[in-house]
Formats: structure tokens, C-alpha cells, sequence
């Protein structure tokens, strides 16, 4: 089995991508790190996919939300990480999806995509197409 | 009219109900600069070496974003405090209002480092006299005078997220050329803060829109739409206006395009244009955005310069990004 686990902030912009994707009706799960301290933590135990968004507003350190580090803190949630899809917006310059290389180099996993907003129709068709794709060559090499 | 009002609650930034108001005002108040520290002035030999025409364009360029940015923080963002929800809200519209009075600022004061007062006199003249420039200005204040908030909200993420990029591109033009590389630091200042500015707005938008009702929502979505229609087709003309004598006003139209899709999106809206339309000339994606170009795209496996970390062993306990 895979999934794909995602932040999406009270915006809603991830969220409306990840919808878009339709993942669900490809047999891939969909999972949402929560918003609130408060509300009950995620607990992955199959391979996923990131898909997060950029905080920070050109600031580096502030880049990955505060949910995603609680989320990837938890090493039973971290060692099913695949890849990492980030989310930002040209006009930060070099901040543009800066998320994405650094959960990516801090976790090993290739930074797979990456989309401004909530993306084109261009990038669902991508990404879904991609990420359905990838998660049966991975089944395929864990038999 | 709306009456004075009679009492005001003091604000209290302990007690939020929109998380997303304290966010967005740190971020805002994180981002905070003046023209000032950027030393435009070593623009000077650059500017010289340019031709006449390339003046005049500049100017004209200018005088539109400071024509723009000038409504947005006398009229636009003050506009929106009325409606505000939350006194927080209020708070980050005074925030934006005034920064927006900064970007109008900043070009005046890359004019009074580079040009001569006649050459300003004559291109604030020209803003006067162009008619596409003026339009844009009636339609967004034409709104912002209406009494309607969720209209307001929409033509002013179009203003923050759409109107300026027709100007917006000429200093990544030059930056791509490595002419007025200072200048067009000042403008990458302005470009982050309207990218906050019409996420923020566009965000409070779909919040007011959630309680609208789904004859509203409908409408709303119709009219959307329809005034992105009008003042992309007044942008288009604006745009040959400004670019036609030196033949970058294609060019120029996919950078439109693909920031009215851009503004569309931070209303929660889907992008109206196909991203064949929208496919912005490399050297302006990689004067906006140093990496934006970089190849990403790790399902294609073609030439992918995706990252990969290193093998590098880290302890949970010092999980610290």
C-alpha cells in the first residue's frame, strides 16, 4: 500500500491540489497532517509521499510548518518517507518551494516536483500520473 | 458613507480568531525594508550606457507602478478595514496600506537617482495621458467605492497579484541582461510583499465566501472571471502601449498570463489559461527566481537534477531543520 501525506494550512491551497489529484480512486491513500497541537497526531505506518507547502515568506528557517517537522520528528512516521513534493511561489526568489530540498536532504529522499499555489491542471496531470507510477515500481522491488 | 464609529475595542493579539491574521503580520512586519538600503545609485553607469527609448520605457513602466501602489495604499487596502472580521485583520490592512505607500515611494526615489527632473515630469505626464493606464485605475476603483466586500477583496488580489506584472517584467528584462541590477532588487522587495499581500487578501476572500450563500458563491465565481476578462484584455493593450517599440510585448503577454492564473489561484480559484500560454521566457522565471528554472521534475527522468541527500546520519533526538 502508499499514501500521500500532506500540510495544507487554513488556506487550503495543498489541500485543494492534493483533491485535484484524485489519489483515492488510484488506490492511494490521502492523508492530512493536522493543523492544531491539540488535534490527535498522524500516524503513518505504509510508504508516502510529502506534499507540502512553503511557510516563511523568504526566510529559510522558517520554510518547513512547524506541523511537518512534528509530523517527520516521529521516527515510525519518518522511515516510510519516499520522496517529497513542495509547494511555494516564484515571486520569494531563492525561497521559491524551499520546503522541499531541505525535508528532502534531511531525509534522503528525492525532491520529486514542484508546483506554485495550488497548481495548474498541468501539475495534477503530473504529479498523479507520476506518483501512481512510482508507488507500483516500488511495490514491484518490495515483493 | 460608513458613519465615524463610535467605539473602538482594543486590540488584543493574545486572542486570535484567525490564526492566520498573526502569521501573515509576522511575516509582513519579518519582510519589513526601505529603498534606502539598496544602493540604486550604483545604477547610475548602467544607466547612462542605455538608449533613449530604453529611458522612456523605463519611466513610463515606473510611473504606472507608482500610479498603482499609490490607489492600493490611499484607497485599496484601506478600503478593506471596514469589512474586516477581526480587529487583527484591520491591523495587517494598515500594514499593507502602508508598505504599499513605500513601493510608491521607492520609485520616485530610483527616478531621482537616475533621471533628470524634466524626464519625470514628462513620464508622470504620459501616466496621465494613457488611456489603458487610466482604465486599469477606474476599474479597481470603481470597486473599491462599491458596496460590496467580497468584490472589493477580488479586485484587490487582482491589483496585487495581476495588475503590476506588466511593469513587474521589465526591471527581470533588464536583470537578465545585467542592467540595473540594483533597481531591480528593489522591485524583488516589491514583488515578495505583493505575493503576501494578494495570498492574504484572497485568503480572507474565500473565508467570507464560505458563509456566503451558493447563489452567492456562483455569482461571485461568474464575476470573478468576467473582471479578470476585462482587465486582462485593457492589460494587453496597456502592454503594446508600453512594449511594442522594442518588440517584447509577446514576451510580455505570457508573464500576464501566467500571473492571472497566479491571482486566480490565491482567490481559490482554478488557472484560467493552459500552461502552453503561459510559458514564461526562462531568463525572466530565473531573474525572478534564481532556481525556478532548475529541472524538478523527478517522474519525467529526463536530465533530473533532482536532490537526493546526502548520506549523512542524523540523530532523532537533533531532528532540528
Amino acid at each position: 500500500m502508499a499514501a500521500v501525506v500532506y500540510f495544507s494550512s487554513a488556506s487550503n491551497s495543498t489541500a485543494r491540489f492534493v483533491e485535484h489529484c484524485a489519489f483515492e480512486d488510484a488506490g492511494i491513500h490521502t492523508a492530512r497532517i493536522p493543523l492544531r497541537p491539540a488535534d490527535k497526531p498522524l500516524h503513518i505506518d505504509e510508504p508516502f509521499v510529502l506534499i507540502c507547502p512553503t511557510y516563511g515568506g523568504g526566510e529559510a528557517t522558517k520554510a518547513v510548518p512547524v506541523q511537518v517537522k512534528r509530523f517527520l520528528n516521529d521516527p515510525a512516521n519518518r522511515q516510510w518517507i519516499r520522496g517529497v513534493i513542495a509547494a511555494g511561489n516564484t515571486n520569494f526568489g531563492t525561497a521559491y518551494a524551499a520546503a522541499g530540498p531541505i525535508i528532502a536532504r534531511k531525509c534522503h529522499v528525492p525532491l520529486m516536483y514542484r508546483f506554485e499555489l495550488m497548481g495548474t491542471s498541468a501539475d495534477v496531470r503530473a504529479v498523479r500520473k507520476g506518483l501512481i507510477e512510482f508507488f507500483r515500481t516500488q511495490s514491484q522491488d518490495q515483493p | 458613507m460608513t458613519a465615524l464609529i463610535d467605539r473602538v475595542t482594543a486590540i488584543n493579539w493574545n486572542r486570535l480568531d484567525d490564526e492566520k491574521d498573526l502569521e501573515v503580520w509576522d511575516r509582513l512586519t519579518g519582510n519589513f525594508w526601505l529603498p534606502e538600503k539598496v544602493p540604486v545609485s550604483n545604477d547610475i553607469p548602467d544607466w547612462r550606457a542605455m538608449s533613449e527609448a530604453e529611458h522612456t520605457l523605463t519611466m513610463r513602466v515606473f510611473t504606472g507602478l507608482t500610479l498603482l501602489d499609490t490607489i492600493q495604499g490611499t484607497v485599496g487596502a484601506v478600503s478593506l478595514i471596514p469589512d474586516a472580521l477581526t480587529p487583527h485583520e484591520e491591523a495587517v490592512y494598515t500594514n499593507i496600506a502602508f508598505m504599499e505607500s513605500v513601493h510608491a515611494k521607492s520609485y520616485s526615489s530610483i527616478f531621482s537617482t537616475l533621471c533628470s527632473s524634466e524626464q519625470i515630469d514628462e513620464a508622470f505626464s504620459w501616466s496621465e495621458r494613457n488611456e489603458h493606464l487610466q482604465r486599469k485605475a477606474q476599474i479597481v476603483l470603481d470597486y473599491y467605492e462599491g458596496d460590496d466586500p467580497l468584490k472589493r477583496k477580488v479586485a484587490s488580489t487582482l491589483l496585487e497579484s495581476f495588475l503590476f506584472y506588466s511593469g513587474f517584467y521589465l526591471p527581470m528584462y533588464f536583470a537578465s541582461h545585467a542592467k540595473l541590477t540594483n533597481t531591480a532588487d528593489v522591485i524583488r522587495l516589491i514583488i515578495r510583499d505583493e505575493a503576501v499581500h494578494g495570498y492574504y487578501i484572497g485568503y480572507k476572500y474565500q473565508r467570507g465566501l464560505a458563509l456566503a450563500t451558493d447563489q452567492k458563491r456562483a455569482e461571485m465565481e461568474d464575476y470573478t472571471y468576467a473582471l479578470l476578462d476585462e482587465l486582462y484584455a485593457n492589460e494587453v493593450l496597456y502592454t503594446h502601449s508600453l512594449y511594442d517599440p522594442v518588440g517584447l510585448s509577446g514576451d510580455v503577454e505570457k508573464f500576464l498570463r501566467y500571473n492571472a492564473n497566479k491571482a486566480l489561484m490565491n482567490l481559490g480559484y482554478p488557472a484560467l489559461f493552459p500552461s502552453e500560454a503561459c510559458d514564461v521566457n526562462p531568463a525572466i522565471l530565473a531573474a525572478l527566481s534564481p532556481n525556478a528554472d532548475e529541472n524538478h521534475d523527478f517522474f519525467s527522468g529526463s536530465g533530473s537534477s533532482y536532490v537526493m541527500g546526502k548520506a549523512e546520519e542524523t540523530d532523532d533526538d537533533d531532528w532540528d531543520f
